[in-house]
């Protein structure tokens, strides 16, 4: 019994067209829509692809792109496990299998009209910047926009030449910060993420906030929205689990009564609250 | 800067906010405008705290020194944050370098006499302690989730 | 749904049952029924009612199963055995596809074509469990194809049970005794006064077309009476009962019940539960390829939330403790299923209680939570 080429569990090819690297183990992947797909690939911030090593394996990576430039798709990929390793290490001109997107995506159109806060850490920032590109390419329609990133070290810093970029820009505030320094030339905050909260100017009141990141990182930082007094169901944040299907079928991505791939991997705070405190779950 | 001024920034601040009066004249009168350029040391490691400063303008580096590294810079501080509070607790003296990152304004208060005060009025002792253990608390849990080290991977990772 | 039809029960004599069997196979079907192997009564090819476990019974309770010789010769009479339907509508072994790999990925054309299915002997926990995992794969925003194929084609011969297991919660759960829709046909067994002949319920259209091909008389009102008899007497059997008045707001209250720690020292997180129970579903893929790389395939196959693996990210696995699995389990099967899909995926079956090696019994869990809540 097979599925048909077109069932959402058959790969679409999709050739590396560019292999940019990040950090030490962390690769910008640039891929093209195979020719039939004229309009490119369209997907709304926040959603993820299954993407598929031929003859390796398959894992759900977030889509970390223009939204406005569906021409060519763009993975941040952190190289892990079996799979991550070849799809970064086998560069250009490989053919990739590609399925999706999948899942919720960041409430870019429910926030217009409001203060945005961006809070990323690590690789967390991957799955947000499709979003922030929205919000910067419709920027009359929002309030104050910021984004706040924590990295372990400035080597592991993504897209090292467009945040300044980003900083450069007089509407857009961006605070970054680094856990640790390894040598000297680091003249930017040291710290962990959520210290940059306090001081951050945003209007908490009419705020919407987007978090990811490891989950510790996302707990603590929610505590401190929670402490500007940013109200539960104007937060939204990311998370992760074990997929296989992205369809919501294998069942390994639930999540309490959610299953991430289809009801996340973006929820609103308040909804999944409650689980997001129950431990092992 | 008038003393009007300082009242008002001093009240509004979290850090004295909910000080009755006569404190919040006690800090007023303990209290000048300061400045620092870029590079400056504000104090350093293992000298008398005396000092303590809430920070209005500009950011400031605590470091330490390893021989090995140099200067190891273990957090930074920001506008609205309090630096210092070992002030406040035996032996006071201070445990890191602070250094002004780029220029810095703050308002610094005389932590000594305020040491003083408190041995007499216990109750404006309480009112500092409390403060105080709440900005070490907030030190305390930023300190520790960056032991966690929650991103993982990077250069200078084991794995 | 298919709409079910006015016709009237009929009555078939023993023997005559085999002319059903005969009619399905001449129609292309493939007929799958109870047999006894292994010393259990599993679901297999039938073609003839010797295949069926004729004048056996089994004997069930907590981590318990004997198959032992009646004093009839029933073709029906015992409870139900370790596998179901969804052995075959939910196989446990599939190829998805097969692609060249090498320069580029070209996937093989599909589908392949799958023979139609037909089940005798189905009880109605059982109809029940396969409209619980309609709903699952059917109903949402993408459908799984191989379900969907299997499903649609399959014919369903129902049994009504003439006698409960020692598991068995059904009237709990309000999926029996009485096969009440979702089959083709159903019968109903009645040895009595020397007699031994089935009542036909007839409940589509094409269950009607069938039992035309087989010659049969319209059932007495002393015939249906019978019937009667017997399924009301199940009902009053049953091995095991549930609350399930706002079960799902008692399991969401109690994440943290020392239960849970009770029952992690006893589970031995084996999985069997989940490989008996006819609604759990979870698979996992696996992609695999020849030694050149350049012949590659996607198969899907049977997993269990029991398995360290199943919540693995990031070196570590989400539910790392027993406890935490067993409770997953727990609480997805009487609990956040409702919330998923509408229904209830428990069926009262009964299965995990019978083949839990350590008899942990799901119905003994939920009261004991419940109880804790009163003290």
């Amino acid at each position: 019994m097979m599925v048909s080429l077109s069932d959402p569990m058959a790969p679409r090819p999709f050739r590396v067209q560019g292999v940019r690297k990040e950090t030490y183990d962390t690769f910008t992947l640039e891929l093209d829509p195979p020719h039939s797909a004229a309009d490119g690939f369209s997907f709304a911030p926040g959603q993820f692809n299954m993407v598929y090593v031929p003859g390796v394996g398959e894992v759900p990576i977030s889509i970390s792109g223009d939204p406005g430039k569906p021409q060519t798709l763009i993975h941040t990929v952190r190289s892990v496990g079996t799979a991550t390793q070849k799809m970064c290490a086998r560069g250009s001109g490989v053919v990739l299998g590609i399925r999706g997107p999948f899942g919720s995506s960041w409430p870019v159109e429910e926030a217009v009209g409001n203060d945005v806060v961006i809070v990323c850490g690590g690789i967390g920032l991957a799955p947000l910047r499709p979003a922030l590109y929205y919000i910067m390419a419709h920027r009359e329609k929002y309030g104050r926009v910021v984004l706040l990133y924590g990295a372990r070290t400035p080597e592991d810093l993504l897209y090292k030449l467009e945040l300044p970029k980003w900083r450069g820009q007089f509407d857009l505030q961006v605070e970054v910060t680094v856990d640790s320094v390894t040598n000297g030339s680091w003249r930017g905050n040291v710290g962990v993420v959520t210290t940059l909260i306090p001081p951050a100017r945003f209007d908490a009141d009419s705020t919407v906030a987007m978090v990811c990141g490891p989950e510790v990182m996302m707990r603590f930082t929610l505590l401190e929205l929670e402490r500007r007094g940013v109200p539960a169901e104007n937060i939204f944040i990311s998370m992760e689990r074990n997929m296989k299907c992205a369809v919501g079928f294998c069942g390994h991505c639930q999540f309490g009564p959610t299953f991430i791939c289809k009801d996340g991997p973006v929820f609103r705070y308040d909804q999944i609250q409650p689980i997001f405190a129950t431990r092992e779950i | 800067m008038a003393a009007e001024s300082l009242e008002r920034i001093l009240g509004e601040h979290p850090f004295f906010g909910g000080m009755e009066e006569p404190y919040l004249q006690l800090f007023v009168d303990c209290a000048s405008n300061v400045r620092f350029n870029a590079g400056d040391m504000i104090f350093r490691e293992g000298e008398e705290a005396n000092t303590f400063y809430l920070i209005r303008h500009g950011k400031v580096a605590l470091e330490t020194s390893a021989p090995e590294r140099g200067s190891v810079v273990i957090g930074t501080l920001s506008e609205g944050d309090v630096l210092g509070w070992s002030w406040l607790v035996a032996p006071y003296k201070w445990r890191f370098d602070a250094r002004a990152m780029d220029a810095v304004r703050a308002i610094a208060l005389d932590g000594r006499c305020l040491r003083g005060r408190s041995e007499e009025d216990h109750d404006l002792g309480y009112e500092l302690m409390k403060r105080c253990a709440q900005v070490m608390e907030r030190r305390l849990q930023a300190a520790r989730l960056q032991l966690l080290d929650v991103y993982g991977g990077g250069v200078s990772s084991k794995r | 749904m298919r709409k079910s039809s006015q016709t009237e029960p009929a009555v078939l004599e023993r023997d005559q049952l085999q002319w059903l069997l005969q009619a399905l196979i001449n129609k292309g079907y493939r007929v799958l029924g109870p047999t006894v192997r292994d010393r259990a009564v599993v679901y297999d090819d039938v073609t003839s009612l010797s295949d069926l476990p004729v004048g056996w019974t089994d004997e069930q309770d907590g981590g318990t199963y004997r198959l032992k010789k009646r004093a009839d010769g029933a073709l029906f009479g015992y409870a139900s055995g370790p596998t179901a339907a969804k052995e075959f509508l939910h196989p446990s072994d599939v190829r998805l596809w097969r692609a060249k790999a090498g320069n580029g990925f070209q996937m093989e054309e599909g589908p392949e074509g799958s023979p139609k299915l037909a089940f005798i002997g189905v009880r109605s926990c059982d109809l029940h469990a396969i409209a619980v995992q309609d709903k699952v794969f059917l109903d949402g925003k993408y459908g799984d194809p191989i379900y969907k194929a299997r499903r649609e084609d399959a014919f369903i011969v129902a049994v009504n049970c003439g006698q409960a297991g020692g598991t068995c919660f059904c009237v709990s759960m309000n999926t029996g005794p009485k096969a009440t829709s979702g089959f083709d046909l159903a019968l109903t067994e009645v040895l009595e006064d020397g007699r031994h002949y089935f009542v036909v319920e007839v409940g589509t259209r094409l269950g009607a077309k069938v039992l035309d091909q087989v010659p049969h008389k319209a059932a007495s009102a002393k015939e249906k009476a019978a019937a009667e008899r017997i399924v009301a007497k199940t009902a009053g059997q049953m091995g095991r009962t549930m609350d399930t008045k706002g079960i799902k707001e008692l399991l969401y209250r109690n994440y943290e019940n020392s239960r849970w720690e009770d029952v992690a020292k006893r589970c031995l997180t084996c999985g069997n539960c989940t490989l008996v129970c006819p609604t759990c579903f979870c698979t996992t893929v696996e992609d695999v390829t020849d030694l050149t790389g350049e012949h590659v395939e996607r198969w899907r196959k049977l997993d269990s939330c029991f398995t360290m693996d199943f919540s693995y990210i990031h070196g570590g696995s989400v539910r790392s403790s027993t406890r935490a699995r067993y409770r997953q389990w727990m609480t997805h099967k009487l609990a956040t299923w409702l919330d998923q899909f509408g229904t209830s995926g428990c069926v009262g079956c009964g299965r995990c209680i019978t083949w839990c090696p350590v008899a942990i019994d799901i119905t003994e869990e939920a009261g004991a939570i419940r109880q804790s809540e009163k003290s």
